[in-house]
């Protein structure tokens, strides 16, 4: 199910802006890796290079490679759309759709593609899915009610649940937990616990301490000043970022002297 | 132990002012209303005076009084609250007296049997004549032009809604405020703006080329009528689908959905109370149309229930001839009773389209709810 990530080089412009420049990473698969830096530093922009989403803005584009186990994702010929149902999103608001019901919203990848899916194996889809981002408890009994209803922590759990269910094998949250409550922030950092099982994740947040507990390898992002493009700094074990980095900035950083 | 207890001499609190009794508003319109009627009484009595001036006696009263009782802050916001309240009544003003006449008018033709059901096939001058003269109930009716109005508004809903829909798709979702977006949008503005009888003259010259002069049928009637109505369904779709939040695109695009997908199954089904009740309030727009239907469509008095051939009668358009061309010279009274329960039945159409419009944004809204 789940396959590695390895980045060469990369370059992320926005028109003639470089927002992002050279980076290399290698994610390794069934893994949980945080990126986190100051605001800004393009720790977004690249994690969404990582499934093709920047190319949603006008004149966003990229230089490099992105390795999918091996398989080039900015290679002549792929589909976004393609990659995009391999490598999964969740975004910084929960975002459910707003016309749909608990469960259309957790089967929205099977049915806005029009596949056929028969009413069991839709169940089993919507239970599994569910029970995999620890919402299954809490909604079973109003499946069919609007998600909207639900509280914000439910909501991004159902927008997880929704991610999982079209079987991916990469997922990215970007600061999936800066809308919630810390009660409902646990539960999601539960659930990236139990999610690494099966998916490599990879997260972006601005809580350090949310890092150094889920994330088994961190990667810090850094920009020079305004208007110059954000750079990765340091990757490693998050035992070693948070404990005995390497370059100043690093620790700076975590320590809390700036950013 | 001795408690100490401390009691404050009660003195007026230093945190209020004064203020004006509860009737003192009450009294204010007494007094304004009994001398408004008394100024009136020198000058000669007439109803609309006395009100204007009664409003005026009031507001100079109550602010007098407040600005004497409760300082100047207060006086300025009972000012403001006078100003604003007699606006709203000059706009109604109106808006009532216009529904006031047409019912007043319209009803005795209304209730008339066999008015909505027949048309005017056969009644001449002849038959008004016998029943102003005999005082028999009024004949003829408006069956035909009812249903005219509604084939010819249907037929241009038909052409406008998927044109005016898919060109605001395209202005939000693919146009980027590229140039054939910019040119669009301003075409769009200007074509608001054009004169309704402009329209139907585009709609007749057309049809004269294509299938030879003097066509005039009811889809050429909707033509016109789409002209019109296309701009004001682009315009609200547009801001409809504006609204819609991006993070709902991206969410469908991360889940691997395509563009146009996304498009039809997330964005239009969450903006569509708002298209609905925009396309619904566009119907009500063109349903008035009189002259560009005129020159399209004519004007008959058989039931004609073909859009394809034949000239066709609309409420507008009878009501127009009825009150210029009385069915009976010498005694235009029936005509005119005819004229005015057929604008009855169109102020009708058209508050029945707006209650529709807000029944169906409150069908598709969004569910909320636990």
């Amino acid at each position: 199910m789940s396959k590695r990530i390895d980045v060469k080089d990369l370059n992320v412009y926005y028109g003639k802006f470089l927002a992002v420049e050279g980076v290399n990473i290698n994610i390794d698969a069934r893994s949980v890796t945080a990126f986190i830096g100051p605001s800004g530093c393009g720790k977004s922009t690249f994690l969404r290079t990582l499934n093709r989403m920047h190319e949603v803005l006008p004149g966003a584009r990229v230089e490099g490679e992105v390795l999918l186990d091996g398989d080039n994702l900015y290679a002549q010929g792929v589909d976004p759309v393609t990659v995009r149902s391999q490598i999964g999103m969740v975004f910084q608001r929960p975002n459910p759709f707003p016309t749909m019901s608990i469960r259309d919203n957790v089967l929205a990848g099977v049915k806005l593609n029009n596949r056929r899916i028969s009413k069991s194996d839709a169940d089993a889809l919507v239970e599994k899915s569910l029970q995999g981002a620890n919402l299954w408890n809490e909604v079973k009994d109003r499946l069919n009610k609007p998600g909207s209803g639900l509280s914000g922590g439910q909501q991004q759990r159902l927008c997880i649940a929704r991610a999982i269910a079209v079987q991916p094998d990469v997922i990215l949250m970007d600061e999936p937990c800066s809308a919630l409550d810390p009660i409902s922030t646990l539960a999601v950092e539960d659930l990236i616990n139990e999610l690494k099982e099966n998916y490599t994740v990879v997260i972006v947040t601005h809580n350090m301490q949310q890092a150094a507990r889920v994330s088994d390898k961190t990667a810090f992002f850094n920009i020079a000043g305004a208007g110059k493009p954000g750079k990765l700094i340091e990757y490693a074990d998050t035992q070693t970022i948070f404990s005995n980095p390497s370059v100043k900035a690093t620790e700076d950083y975590v320590s809390g002297r700036f950013g | 132990m001795a408690t100490a207890t401390t009691t404050i001499a009660r003195k007026r609190s230093a945190l209020t002012r004064g203020q004006l009794p509860s009737y003192a508003p009450w009294a204010v319109v007494a007094a304004a209303v009994i001398l408004a009627a008394a100024i009136m009484a020198l000058v000669g009595f007439n109803a609309l005076g006395w009100g204007v001036l009664s409003a005026v006696l009031f507001t100079i009263g109550l602010v007098t009084w407040s600005a004497a009782a409760e300082g100047s802050r207060k006086a300025k916001d009972k000012l403001a609250t006078c100003l604003v309240v007699g606006s709203f009544l000059i706009a109604v003003l109106p808006l009532v007296s216009v529904v006031w006449i047409v019912l007043v008018n319209g009803l005795p033709g209304l209730v008339t049997p066999g008015f909505l059901g027949t048309s005017m096939n056969g009644i001449s001058g002849l038959q008004d004549n016998t029943s102003v003269n005999t005082g028999s109930r009024v004949l003829g009716g408006i069956y035909h032009s009812l249903m005219g109005t509604l084939l010819i508004t249907l037929w241009a809903t038909v052409i406008s809604v998927p044109i005016g829909l898919l060109t605001s798709v395209y202005l939000v979702e693919y146009g980027n405020d590229r140039a054939l977006a910019r040119a669009i949008r301003f075409f769009v503005d200007v074509m608001t703006g054009i004169p309704s009888i402009v329209a139907g003259l585009f709609a007749a010259a057309l049809f004269a080329a294509i299938s030879g002069p003097g066509t005039k049928t009811g889809f050429v009637a909707a033509v016109a009528l789409s002209v019109l109505m296309i701009p004001v369904v682009v315009r609200s779709s547009e801001e409809m689908l504006k609204i819609v939040p991006n993070e709902l695109r991206e969410a469908a695009y991360a889940l691997g959905v395509r563009k146009w997908r996304t498009i039809l199954k997330v964005v239009i089904p969450t903006a569509i109370s708002g298209i609905a009740s925009g396309v619904t309030l566009a119907i009500a727009r063109v349903i008035g149309e009189t002259a560009p239907i005129l020159v399209t469509a004519g004007f008959a008095t058989k039931i004609n229930m073909d859009v394809f051939s034949g000239w066709m009668s609309s409420l507008p358009t009878f009501i127009y001839t009825q009150i210029l061309n009385p069915t009976s010279p010498a005694n235009p009274g029936p005509s005119v009773q005819r004229a005015w329960a057929a604008a009855l039945v169109l102020i009708i159409m058209v508050m029945l389209l707006n209650l529709g419009a807000r029944l169906v944004a409150r069908f598709f809204a969004p569910k909320t709810g636990r």
